[in-house]
C-alpha cells in the first residue's frame, strides 16, 4: 500500500531489463519500495542482485515474452496472486529499430507493432482488471515524443507510440473512480541501449532522469509527464506546424 | 464486482487526508444488515469505519467493503449504576450530551468528541486522564461483535478472553464492533477545574508529571521549535471535575449544560502557510498567554478536553498534501530516548503547532493496544514527502529499540515489519484472527501496509 508520504511497497516491472524501467524500480526501491517482480524473458541476475543491493527485501523474476500476446493475461494474474496488492506496473518493454530496417522487412515492422503496442495492450488490460478490483495502484506507460507528431524518419516505432500514448491516455479515464489510474510519460529521446546507434535528437535525456521524473510524478499523483518539462512545449509546438514545415524539419 | 449493489463506491482517506483509496461503502441500519453484509463481502474483505478520525489508512479498505457505522447510533443509559450501552456509531460528543446532564461522564475521552464508540474500541483510546483512569477499553463491560461469518457473539468484558482482548485497539480487525457497554463515571457538573503552569524545559515538564496523580486529567503542551536551555518548553494543564458545590454561584443554574458548538469552519489552505515561522510565533505568544505563576480557572468540558472541536475541519488548514500525527509512547525511565526524539523533531524543524506530552499509566491488556506505562508525545506535522520518510523510519527504529510503540490509530506511514518489534502481543492477536477468521475477511489498508 502506497503510505501517507506517497511511499509504495511494491512494484512490477514488465520488461525486466529495460533501462528506462529498471532506472524507475530502483529509484522506487530506494524510495522505500521493498517486493519487486521482474517479468522478462530469459535470467536478468544482475538486475535482481542490483535491486537487492538497492534495498529490495524481495525480487521475483517471471518468464515474460512480449510476442506471446495470449499468454500475458495469464502472466499478469500470476504475478498479482503472488505478489498480493501491487502498488506500481511499469511497463517498458519496446523494441526500436532504423525505419531503414522495417522499410527493408514489413515483418519486422508487425513484430515491433506487436511488442510496442498489442503487448503493451494485452498486458495493460489485463493489469487494469486487477487494479480496479484491488481499488488502488498506477500503470505506467512508456510513451514518448516520438508519437505525439510522427516523423517519416520514425514511421513505424513513432506510430507504435502514438498508439500506446493514446490507449495509456484513455485507459486512464476508463479507471476513473476506481482508485486506480494510469501514469503516461513522454520522455524525449534517451540514451539507452534501445537507442544505441540511433541519430540523437534535441533534448536528450537519461533513464535517471526519465526515473526521477516518474518517481516525483507517482508521489504527486499525476497522469502524463513530461522529460525533461521542455519537451512539453516543443510537442506543443510541433502539434501545431504546418504540414510543409513539419516535413521540412523532421526529415 | 459483486459487492456493488451492497453499497456505493468512495474514495477514503482518514484525518490526514492522505493516500485516499476506493471502496464500496454501506452504511447499515441494523446488526442484522451488518451480518448479511459480511457475508456478501468479495475477496477484499471487509473493516468498520466511524467518524474518521484515524490519521491514516486504519479504517479504509481498497477495493473491498466498508461498514460506516454511523447510523447505529442508539445510547442507553442506566442513570443509577452508570452503565452505558452505546450502538457503535454513537460518537462520544452524543453519549456526553445524554450523560451530563445526568451527572455521568465518558470514563475517557480523546482530543475530540468526534470518535465513535466503535473506534473507542478498535482504538482503544486514551484521554489526559490514562495515568489515574487508563484506557477506554479497561471500562467495557461487554461487546457485541459480528464475526466474519457474520454471527453476532457477544463477548465479555474480560482481558483474560483472548477474543476481547485482541477486540480492545485491535483496529477492527477482529470483526465489526456492534454494540458496546462500558461504565461512566461521576460527574456532577460540566466544569473542570484547571490548574495551569509553565515548566521552562523538558526536563522540569517531566519532573511535574513524574509523579502527579493529584490530578484526574494532566497534559503538557510542548513548544517543539523553542531551542537551546528552553527547549522542551511546556504549558501544563491539570484538572479534576467539579461538584456542584464547588460551582460559582454564576454558573450554578447551568451546572450540568452541555451544548458545545462548532463555530468556525477552516477553509482549505495553501500547505506553505505552516512554515516554522508561523508556527514560532504562534507558540510564543501561547507560552506568553500562559500566567507566569501557576494559576487555577474554571472551565467549561468541551473547552477543556476538545479545544480543536470548535473549529470544523481543522485538518484542512494544512492544505492539499494533508497532514500526519506522529505519536509514540516510550517506558518512564526512557527520558534520554524521548529527549532525543524531540530534539530530532527540533533539528528538523518541522514545522508544528504545539505537541502534547503526557504520562501513560499501565496498559489494558489490549494485545494492540497502544497505551503502555511511559511517555507519550504526539505531533501534528504538514505533509511534506521528501524532507520526512527517513527521519521517521529512523524515529521508529528508535522507539522500537526503546521498548517503546507507535499509536496504530495515528500511523500512516510506518514499515512492514516494525509492527513486530513494538507489539510484543502481536503474535496472540494473529493467533486469535487465525483462529475467527481463517480467511482473512476484516482488513484494512493499514493492515495490508503493515502486514498485521
Amino acid at each position: 500500500m502506497k503510505d501517507a508520504l506517497g511511499r509504495v511497497d511494491s512494484v512490477v516491472l514488465l520488461g525486466g531489463r529495460s533501462d528506462i524501467g529498471l532506472a524507475v524500480v530502483t529509484k522506487l526501491v530506494a524510495a522505500g519500495a521493498r517486493r519487486v517482480v521482474l517479468a522478462a524473458r530469459g535470467p536478468a541476475d544482475d538486475a535482481v542482485a542490483a535491486l537487492l543491493a538497492a534495498g529490495a527485501t524481495s525480487v521475483d523474476t517471471v518468464e515474460f515474452d512480449a510476442l506471446a500476446v495470449s499468454s500475458h493475461a495469464g502472466v499478469v494474474d500470476s504475478i498479482f496472486d503472488k505478489l498480493g496488492d501491487v502498488d506500481v506496473v511499469v511497463s517498458a518493454f519496446a523494441v526500436q529499430s532504423a525505419q531503414e530496417v522495417y522499410d527493408a522487412s514489413p515483418t519486422a515492422a508487425a513484430d515491433a507493432v506487436t511488442v510496442n503496442l498489442s503487448a503493451q495492450i494485452s498486458t495493460g488490460l489485463a493489469v487494469a482488471t486487477r487494479l480496479r478490483a484491488q481499488g488502488h495502484g498506477t500503470l505506467v506507460l512508456l510513451s514518448s515524443i516520438a508519437g505525439v507528431r510522427v516523423r517519416p524518419a520514425n514511421l513505424v516505432y513513432g506510430a507504435t507510440k502514438a498508439g500506446l500514448d493514446a490507449f495509456g491516455v484513455t485507459l486512464h479515464d476508463m479507471l476513473a473512480g476506481s482508485g486506480a489510474g494510469v501514469l503516461v510519460v513522454r520522455p524525449g529521446f534517451v540514451s539507452t541501449k534501445l537507442t544505441e546507434g540511433l541519430p540523437t535528437a534535441p533534448f536528450a535525456t537519461t533513464p535517471e532522469a526519465v526515473a526521477d521524473a516518474v518517481v516525483g510524478a507517482l508521489a504527486a499523483g499525476k497522469r502524463v509527464v513530461w522529460v525533461p518539462r521542455v519537451v512539453g512545449v516543443v510537442a506543443a509546438v510541433f502539434r501545431v506546424l504546418p504540414r510543409p514545415v513539419w516535413r521540412k524539419i523532421s526529415a | 464486482m459483486p459487492i456493488d449493489d451492497i453499497g456505493r463506491p468512495a474514495s477514503l482517506h482518514g484525518w490526514g487526508r492522505t493516500a485516499a483509496t476506493t471502496a464500496t461503502v454501506m452504511s447499515p441500519r441494523s446488526v442484522a444488515e451488518i451480518s448479511s453484509a459480511i457475508t456478501r463481502a468479495g475477496s477484499r474483505g471487509v473493516i468498520a469505519r466511524g467518524l474518521g478520525r484515524s490519521y491514516g489508512d486504519a479504517a479504509q479498505n481498497s477495493g473491498g467493503l466498508v461498514v460506516d457505522t454511523t447510523r447505529l447510533d442508539r445510547i442507553s443509559l442506566d442513570p443509577v449504576t452508570g452503565l452505558v450501552t452505546a450502538e457503535a456509531g454513537a460518537s462520544l460528543d452524543a453519549i456526553m450530551r445524554v450523560l451530563l446532564p445526568q451527572g455521568w461522564f465518558v470514563p475517557v475521552t480523546p482530543g475530540t468528541r468526534s470518535v465513535t464508540v466503535g473506534g473507542a474500541v478498535g482504538a482503544d483510546i486514551h484521554g489526559k486522564n490514562h495515568h489515574v483512569d487508563g484506557s477506554f477499553g479497561t471500562w467495557v463491560r461487554s461487546l457485541l461483535l459480528v464475526g466474519a461469518d457474520g454471527t453476532v457473539r457477544e463477548v465479555a468484558g474480560d482481558f483474560g478472553n483472548p477474543l476481547f482482548a485482541a477486540t480492545i485497539g485491535g483496529m477492527g480487525l477482529t470483526g465489526v464492533v456492534a454494540e458496546v457497554t462500558f461504565q461512566a463515571i461521576r460527574s456532577e457538573t460540566a466544569y473542570v477545574s484547571v490548574l495551569t503552569r509553565r515548566a521552562a524545559n523538558l526536563a522540569e515538564a517531566l519532573e511535574l508529571m513524574r509523579d502527579d496523580n493529584d490530578y484526574r486529567y494532566t497534559v503538557a503542551w510542548i513548544d517543539l521549535l523553542a531551542r537551546g536551555e528552553t527547549m522542551g518548553r511546556s504549558v501544563l494543564t491539570l484538572g479534576n471535575h467539579l461538584t456542584r458545590a464547588e460551582l460559582p454561584a454564576s454558573k450554578q443554574a447551568r451546572a450540568s449544560a452541555f451544548a458545545p458548538a462548532t463555530r468556525l469552519s477552516a477553509p482549505p489552505m495553501p500547505s506553505g502557510l505552516l512554515n516554522p515561522l508561523s508556527v514560532r510565533a504562534f507558540n510564543e505568544l501561547w507560552y506568553r498567554k500562559a500566567p507566569r505563576v501557576p494559576a487555577t480557572t474554571i472551565e467549561s468540558i468541551g473547552h477543556f478536553f476538545h479545544p480543536l472541536d470548535g473549529v470544523a475541519d481543522w485538518n484542512r488548514l494544512y492544505g492539499r498534501a494533508g497532514l500526519m500525527q506522529y505519536q509514540f509512547v516510550v517506558p518512564l525511565e526512557a527520558t534520554a530516548v524521548l529527549r532525543g526524539l524531540v530534539e530530532r523533531l527540533n533539528e528538523h524543524q518541522l514545522a508544528s503547532f504545539l505537541a502534547v506530552l503526557k504520562r501513560f499509566g499501565p496498559g489494558s491488556g489490549g494485545y494492540l493496544s497502544f497505551p503502555t506505562g511511559g511517555w507519550t508525545l504526539a505531533v501534528d506535522l504538514p505533509v511534506r514527502p521528501g524532507r520526512m520518510a527517513g527521519v521517521f523510519d529512523e524515529m521508529d527504529r528508535e522507539v522500537a529499540a526503546a521498548g517503546g510503540r507507535i499509536y496504530l490509530a495515528k500511523d500512516a506511514v510506518m514499515r512492514r515489519g516494525m509492527a513486530e518489534q513494538m507489539y510484543p502481543d502481536l503474535e496472540k492477536f494473529r493467533a486469535v484472527r487465525a483462529d475467527i477468521d481463517p480467511s482473512g475477511v476484516f482488513v484494512s489498508d493499514q493492515s495490508r501496509r503493515l502486514g498485521l
